[in-house]
């Protein structure tokens, strides 16, 4: 018995000493002290090299997290305890934080090089004026196709995705407002779309796509079109230049009825603790040598103008990823439908998916 | 004494409230509210009157059940096998290796297999069998299942079968019964325990596995696994989300008292 009671004082003893040891590390790294800058941010979504560099030049600590998504990322702020001062939502989730009161009002004097971003990427329907964001990354939906089993001409309207050829063949991201957008921009209605009688409509013409549809996938169709396990998918522009990347054969699309452009904005969330580095560094990530340092690590469209012209013309030229700003303004942000309308989207879209 | 003794439980009932009864209450707390956070019994109707939940339900059970006879019909007699081998550690250890081993990557690596280029498409090939689409179908969802819960299955019914007393074995060939015989008379009965408990270990896991859903079945299957992330995270609508795992429990219980262990013999 003895023994056990030694047993037992040694456990906690030990455990004291962990929590002890968890303190001092959270005192050296700073969780909330002055000199930290706390981002919250997608994983990989930031040259580590300009890390390194906006500490050197502003004598701020980084400490990075990072979440998968959206909803995590919203979830956790919103809990609170939290003291992230910099964090990047989409543009619904933008719109959504705002709403709901979890991000702080920018004062614009404390912004610098506002003017680098390209006008078509501000003042978007999800923040008007930009009170509250600024964007970081922007990029489409479209189509990447296999240049050894279609052509262009396949795949340059959304209607043709129900063709006979693409039978079993047709990668889908996994996505409820993507899904049933297609449907929408088909027939001709917003992306946006709230009234019912057009989304079953949307809905009864999906039902149609399913012979066609091979897999309904999240990141791995990435990997899949690269193998050339798929021959053609609907995907975000973003994953599609790593794709491209991989695979000379692969070609990215945006179907001329156009299609979704999303946004990731950089805010601060009401409950940062370390304003001043906030701004310091969403100054320093729109200077243009930053910003195109950035793009050409991440590979996503930049909304910084300036930084675009830093940019190789191989990059600057691809119509596929910065396309015209005539084709730019039919693209549709998506919006924050509110929940109902958001649960009545994805009720479509899991019967869309149960239903063979 | 007695004291010490009740401080050592201390920890163990800590452990019991915070991380069971807490989240099951947790739970069945949120599935009786409403998205506004009111008190309702909406989630319960709305699930029970939903075409979609049941479908899934129904397609989550049978996956769950195809899953739990394909492990079945494999691990038995491998478990079998394995008392009779001469370095069982070894085989054993071999059978366990895999559970080592993450989930995740264990199903990248069947993407690999499966996939139009893979390892089996290839071997097929040698045959000139033409390349055909295995990965995205029911059968590849099934086969990966149970491939990777087999050793949950193996594992139990091993350890009751090595238990079994041999002298009943030799006895019941004494009295002139044959090998097939003893099988049904004496070794199944005896082993019943394990296989009861074989099925427990998997049958539960398969009614909400959603990764391999998306990874191996494309989402052409769809469980209620599915259903349950994307009220989490996507419609952020808990209740509904939780009045399916509420559902799930439920389950859970039933196949918990269809394969209970009967104390004292009857």
């Amino acid at each position: 018995m003895k023994k056990l009671q030694t047993l037992f004082l040694g456990v906690l003893v030990i455990i004291a000493v962990l929590f002890a040891g968890v303190l001092q590390l959270k005192k050296q790294t700073g969780m909330s002290g002055a000199e930290t800058v706390n981002i919250y941010n997608w994983g990989d979504y930031l040259a580590p090299d300009l890390i390194t560099k906006f500490e050197k030049e502003t004598g701020y600590k980084v400490n990075y997290d990072t979440f998968d998504s959206n909803e995590a990322m919203y979830t956790k702020i919103k809990q609170g305890g939290t003291s992230y001062d910099i964090t990047v939502p989409s543009d619904y989730m933008t719109q959504k934080m705002i709403k709901e009161h979890l991000v702080t009002k920018l004062s614009a004097d404390k912004i610098k090089g506002l003017a680098n971003i390209g006008p078509a990427y501000l003042n978007r329907s999800f923040d008007p004026h930009n009170q509250y964001s600024i964007p970081y990354f922007w990029g489409t939906l479209g189509i990447i196709y296999n240049d050894k089993f279609y052509q262009k001409t396949d795949v340059d309207h959304w209607s043709k995705l129900w063709d006979q050829k693409f039978r079993n063949q047709l990668m889908f991201i996994d996505g409820a407002r993507e899904y049933l957008g297609v449907g929408l921009l088909t027939l001709g209605y917003s992306q946006n779309t709230t009234d019912q009688a057009k989304l079953l409509e949307a809905s009864a013409k999906l039902r149609q796509l399913k012979p066609n549809i091979k897999a309904i996938a999240a990141d791995e169709i990435k990997m899949y079109l690269a193998d050339e396990e798929g021959r053609v998918a609907v995907e975000y522009s973003g994953e599609a230049s790593e794709m491209l990347a991989e695979n000379s054969h692969l070609h990215y699309v945006i179907p001329q009825e156009g299609t979704n452009v999303w946004f990731d904005n950089l805010v601060i969330p009401r409950s940062a603790q370390n304003k001043k580095g906030a701004y310091a560094f969403i100054n320093f990530m729109l200077r243009p040598e930053n910003a195109a340092r950035n793009a050409r690590y991440i590979g996503y469209s930049t909304p910084n103008q300036a930084a675009l012209k830093l940019l190789p013309a191989k990059i600057r030229q691809n119509q596929a990823f910065y396309p015209s700003q005539a084709q730019l303004r039919k693209m549709e942000v998506y919006q924050d439908l509110g929940q109902k309308k958001v649960q009545e989207y994805n009720d479509l879209y899991l019967t869309l998916k149960i239903k063979k | 004494m007695q004291k010490m003794r009740s401080l050592f439980a201390v920890p163990y009932a800590l452990w019991l409230m915070f991380f069971v009864f807490a989240p099951i209450a947790l739970i069945v707390g949120y599935s009786l509210m409403d998205i506004n956070g009111h008190l309702t019994l909406t989630n319960y109707q709305d699930f029970f009157s939903s075409s979609n939940y049941l479908l899934l339900t129904l397609s989550s059970f049978w996956y769950a059940l195809l899953i739990t006879l394909c492990t079945l019909l494999f691990g038995y007699p491998m478990a079998y096998c394995l008392t009779h081998l001469k370095h069982r550690d070894l085989w054993l250890m071999l059978v366990i290796l895999p559970t080592w081993i993450s989930l995740l990557l264990k199903a990248y690596a069947f993407i690999g297999i499966f996939g139009i280029h893979g390892g089996v498409n290839q071997f097929l090939g040698l045959f000139g069998i033409p390349a055909r689409q295995i990965l995205f179908t029911n059968f590849s969802f099934v086969f990966v299942s149970a491939y990777i819960e087999l050793p949950f299955m193996i594992l139990p019914i091993y350890n009751s079968l090595v238990e079994i007393d041999s002298s009943l074995i030799f006895a019941s060939y004494d009295l002139g019964a044959n090998k097939w015989q003893t099988f049904t008379k004496i070794i199944w009965p005896l082993s019943l325990s394990g296989v009861k408990s074989g099925i427990q270990a998997i049958f539960i896991p398969s009614l909400s596995l959603f990764m391999l859903t998306r990874l191996i079945g494309g989402n052409h299957v769809i469980t209620l696994g599915t259903a349950i992330e994307e009220h989490f995270l996507v419609t952020q609508n808990w209740g509904m989300g939780a009045t399916i795992g509420v559902v799930l429990i439920i389950i859970m219980l039933l196949v918990m008292g269809l394969t209970r262990q009967r104390k004292g013999g009857s």
